[in-house]
This record gives C-alpha cells, sequence and structure tokens, in this order.
C-alpha cells in the first residue's frame, strides 16, 4: 500500500483541539469566556491544518478531481452545520473577540472535517504505484 | 489465495450485480433541509416545546442508532462474509450519511440551547459540571466520528461505485467503521448516565 503524508493524523489533531476549545467556550456561557487558551488552541489548530495543506499539495500523481469533487460537498454541508453552531452563538449575544474566536474556529472545524473526508476518498483513489 | 486476494475476489462479485450505491441519497435531502429549517426556527423564536422535542427526539434516536449499530449491528457484521457486508455496507451505509449528522446537529443544537434557557449552564447551578462532562463525551464522539468514522464511511461508498471496487480496501475501512462504532455505543451510555442525572437533580 503506497504511504502517505499524515495529513488525516494531523487534520484530525486539528479537529480536536477546536473540539477543546470550543467545549470550553461553550462551558462559560452566558458568561465571557476567558480567551487565551482557547485562542492558543485555535492557532495551533491552524498550524496543524496548514501543514497538512502543504504536506498535501507536494503530493504527485494524487486524485485531484476526486478530492475536490468530495471536499467541495463536504465543505457545503458542514459550512451548514458550522453555521447553525454560530447563529446559536451569535443569538446567544455572544459579542466582540468571542464571536470572532468562535467564527475562526468554525471556519477551521468546517476545512477539517471537509479535508479528512475528502483526503480520505481520494487516497484510495489514487494510483497505488506513485511515490510521494 | 491469500485472504486480501479472496477478499477482493468475493467483494468484487457481491457489488458487480447489486446497483451501485448513492453516496448521498438525494431524495432525504428535502427531510434534511426540513429538520435543519424547524431547529432555527426553534432556536430563534426560543420555543420551548419545540426545543425539548428537537433534543429529546434527536438525542434519542442518536443514542439508541448508535447503541445498536454499535454493540449488536457492528459485531454482526464483522462476522458476515466480505460479500454479505458489501451488499449490507451498500444499502445501509448512504442512510447513515444523512441520518447521523442530522440527528447530531438537532441534538446538540436544540440542547444547548435548551441549557441556557433553563439556567443550567450557570455557575451555580448544580448541573453545570454534568453539562460540561457531557460536552466532553460529545467532543470526543465528534472527533472520532467526523475524523474517523464518516471518511471511512463514504470512502467505502465511493469506493464501491468504481467498475472493479478494492475488496482490500473496503475490508479495511469497514473494519474501522466497526470499531470506532463500538467506541461511540460505549460513549453512548456515559450520555444516558449524565442526560438522566441532569434530568433528575
Amino acid at each position: 500500500m503506497r504511504r502517505y503524508p499524515p495529513v488525516a493524523p494531523l487534520t484530525v489533531c486539528s479537529l480536536a483541539l477546536i473540539v477543546i476549545g470550543g467545549i470550553l467556550m461553550a462551558s462559560y456561557v452566558p458568561r465571557q469566556p476567558p480567551l487565551t487558551i482557547p485562542a492558543a488552541l485555535t492557532a495551533v489548530s491552524a498550524v496543524l491544518v496548514l501543514t497538512g495543506v502543504f504536506l498535501m499539495s507536494r503530493l504527485e500523481q494524487f486524485a485531484w478531481p476526486r478530492f475536490f469533487l468530495a471536499f467541495r460537498w463536504a465543505l457545503l454541508a458542514y459550512v451548514i452545520s458550522a453555521g447553525m453552531i454560530g447563529f446559536a452563538f451569535v443569538h446567544d449575544h455572544t459579542r466582540g473577540a468571542p464571536l470572532a474566536l468562535v467564527i475562526v474556529m468554525l471556519v477551521i472545524f468546517a476545512l477539517d472535517v471537509s479535508l479528512v473526508i475528502a483526503f480520505t476518498v481520494a487516497r484510495y483513489s489514487s494510483p497505488p504505484h506513485s511515490a510521494y | 489465495m491469500t485472504d486480501v486476494e479472496r477478499a477482493q475476489a468475493q467483494t468484487a462479485e457481491a457489488v458487480a450485480a447489486p446497483p451501485r450505491p448513492q453516496v448521498v441519497p438525494l431524495r432525504g435531502l428535502p427531510i434534511v433541509a426540513a429538520v435543519v429549517v424547524f431547529v432555527i426556527v426553534s432556536i430563534a423564536g426560543n420555543w420551548l416545546w419545540a426545543l425539548t422535542f428537537c433534543h429529546v427526539v434527536g438525542g434519542a434516536l442518536w443514542t439508541a442508532i448508535d447503541l445498536f449499530v454499535g454493540l449488536i449491528v457492528g459485531p454482526i457484521l464483522g462476522r458476515m462474509s466480505i460479500a454479505a457486508r458489501a451488499e449490507f455496507t451498500a444499502r445501509f451505509m448512504p442512510k447513515m450519511v444523512l441520518l447521523m449528522p442530522t440527528l447530531v446537529l438537532m441534538t446538540l443544537a436544540a440542547g444547548f440551547q435548551l441549557a441556557i434557557k433553563q439556567g443550567n449552564l450557570l455557575p451555580g447551578n448544580p448541573n453545570h459540571a454534568w453539562l460540561v462532562a457531557s460536552f466532553c463525551v460529545v467532543g470526543v464522539m465528534a472527533v472520532i466520528a467526523l475524523g474517523v468514522l464518516e471518511p471511512a464511511n463514504i470512502t467505502v461508498l465511493v469506493e464501491m461505485r468504481k467498475q472493479q471496487p478494492d475488496g482490500a480496501v473496503i475490508a479495511l475501512l469497514m473494519r474501522r467503521f466497526i470499531y470506532t462504532a463500538g467506541i461511540t455505543g460505549l460513549m453512548q451510555v456515559a450520555t444516558l448516565i449524565i442526560m438522566t442525572r441532569v434530568a433528575t437533580q
């Protein structure tokens, strides 16, 4: 079986950090949450997902058309999910910096899930004999 | 013939005859859209009955399906022949692709609003710690479901749509599906304990 860079583990770790940050933020509602730890988790999460994207961009002979097809549809589905979560926070009077952080977390969440789905679909559609 | 070759041959044979599965069943999309709109309206209107309905119905279905699939269907599936497993998967997985994310969204969005509306998230409330514990349980389930289970599920369906599906890939991903469904099933037991505590405090 062909070896791939650790795009899926990096993306799942990024997703896990966003989920932890989200739990921290949600546990403070309706009070103002302290933002240091969630912001740090979000920054690390962003670095992980960007690293995954960078590693993926260097792949040769990867099933890119299938990747983008899966990514587009998954992104549509998870933008709707993320939008609904964002709507709930706005409805609960989250404003200013906490809202901005929630939006960044939701963007990373939607990208993480779409990326891991599309990468998994494409990796098993790629030619098995090509090298990384 | 090695195990992998036998699995490939069996799976190719099994999926050659039945219709190729649709990854997302399009007929289900209007129902999903209706559920999402209903949840949004319930949240926007602070509609207590509708929020309770969405949380209880969504949560009951989510928990029951996770437990049933993880602890009953999963182990049975693991003991079936590759050919039977492939045929079951082709009919079962597309429904799960639509059903589970919709139930999860409905349960969590309505539950969070209910918790706020009823003051359960306030620091002095005896339910606060239990709700944070439930966030953690849901968080673990979300990472497993979104990061492992769903990509495997969709990849199996995409693989089955190919002219010559790779049996080894399907077997590998189905094993992942069976294990992770078992883990989320067990996590649902924790959810049941937490939610019954919250309801009776």
